[in-house]
């Protein structure tokens, strides 16, 4: 990758003018995937200096700012206390130290990328993305969404909620991307489930989650029929890592062994 | 483009391409210890420290390096000497690539965790590949190094 110009920005309002004037302007979030990009950058906008790495909490919700590094996320006392901690533990399987102190949940974010391990957790957490002018949206519908935004990405924000989580991660080796992964919430009767690196990027087992919500405890038939319903209805593909029919058997197996354990625990 | 920042306890003042990336700024300043493994932060052998934390330096822009602090091993002598002694004592490195990355995390572990467990020493070092020894004997290294300072 080509760059003319580095810009470290000295407010928001300076970034987002800055990432507006060009298309070949970009923010930098940690940097470790802008390297094997072949665009030309006229200009790269850095966000260090604004302030925008703290893990913080409300009375209501958490509040991870986009520059947040991995390693601090895997870190947190304030995130080890949500839904079980399941997105310092996915955090934690990323590589090593070294690259977490790099990479950025705004960069796992903006990025959209399939292989994230963090997106199926806070899709399962119901996280909210604030930009700097278009204001707070899901990270569903910004995931859902076709077109690239040009906004500044401020923090991530996840409603405080009492439930358990679940997160696997399926690799062959430690340092791999996975070839699944799977994460699994369960507030007082709501599930939510998430599959990602399918390879495509995570999404939320919509059928499946639809059979189990309003349940406060299942028998093995519903958490066999939910886990056959998220294999069956989510589409998975083929990569050198595994084969679209042997992803489909992993989500069978440990979103069902997943929500076996979120329900021991409930009971 | 001008970047200061302070390395090896020095302040420089270097003059770089804005795209440049710090493992390449590092050894044109002559600091062979920063080697280029995968190039692309899975082999941990470009590992320096910023603000004395471990990162990858084959995909760290120089750019963002103004007002960092930046620890190479030759910044570390005595400490990456007590290293290079258990790694001897314990037959942990064979053609020493991977040491150099290896030596500044392990640093950053007892400056941060200096009471580390063997768990979270495997944890700490994960993302260091090192193709002559396998890891037993390095792990027992670096549990002698840590409590060598307790």
């Amino acid at each position: 990758m080509n760059i003319k110009h580095f810009h470290k920005a000295a407010s928001l309002d300076d970034a987002y003018e800055r990432v507006n004037k060009s298309r070949h302007h970009a923010i930098i979030a940690g940097g470790a995937w802008m390297k094997f990009s072949s665009r030309e950058l006229e200009e790269v906008i850095d966000l260090s200096d604004l302030g925008l790495d703290a893990i913080e909490e409300t009375k209501n919700e958490v509040i991870i700012g986009s520059m947040t590094t991995l390693h601090a996320i895997e870190t947190s006392e304030i995130l080890q206390a949500l839904f079980n901690g399941i997105l310092p533990e996915a955090a934690a399987q990323i590589v090593g130290v070294g690259l977490r102190n790099v990479l950025t949940i705004g960069g796992s974010i903006i990025g959209k990328y399939g292989f994230s391990d963090l997106l199926g957790p806070l899709l399962c957490m119901d996280a909210q993305l604030n930009f700097h002018q278009a204001g707070k949206m899901s990270l569903e519908a910004f995931l859902d969404a076709k077109s690239s935004i040009n906004d500044v990405l401020v923090s991530v924000h996840i409603p405080k909620q009492n439930g358990k989580g679940y997160f696997k991660k399926v690799r062959k080796t430690a340092l791999d991307f996975a070839v699944l992964n799977i994460a699994i919430t369960k507030t007082t009767d709501q599930f939510k489930i998430a599959l990602g690196s399918r390879p495509a990027r995570a999404i939320l087992a919509m059928d499946a989650m639809a059979v189990l919500n309003g349940y406060e405890s299942l028998d093995n038939k519903q958490i066999e029929n939910a886990a056959k319903i998220a294999a069956d209805a989510t589409t998975f593909g083929d990569n050198h890592r595994a084969s679209k029919a042997y992803r489909k058997e992993l989500a069978y197996v440990y979103v069902r062994r997943g929500l076996f354990m979120l329900n021991k625990e409930a009971s | 483009m001008n970047v200061t920042f302070t390395l090896n306890g020095r302040l420089r003042n270097v003059n770089i391409e804005p795209g440049d990336y710090l493992v390449d700024t590092l050894r044109q300043l002559g600091l062979r210890s920063v080697r280029r493994g995968c190039d692309s932060s899975s082999c941990g052998v470009c590992t320096i420290l910023v603000d004395n934390k471990p990162v990858p330096s084959c995909t760290t822009l120089t750019a963002r390096m103004d007002n960092k602090t930046v620890t190479t091993v030759e910044g570390i002598p005595k400490e990456a000497s007590l290293l290079a002694d258990e790694f001897g004592k314990q037959g942990a490195d064979q053609c020493g690539f991977c040491n150099p990355g290896i030596a500044l995390s392990a640093y950053a572990l007892k400056l941060n965790h200096p009471n580390a467990d063997e768990t979270m020493i495997r944890h700490f070092m994960v993302g260091h590949l090192c193709r002559c020894t396998g890891y037993v004997s390095q792990t027992t290294a670096l549990k002698a190094y840590l409590e060598g300072k307790r």
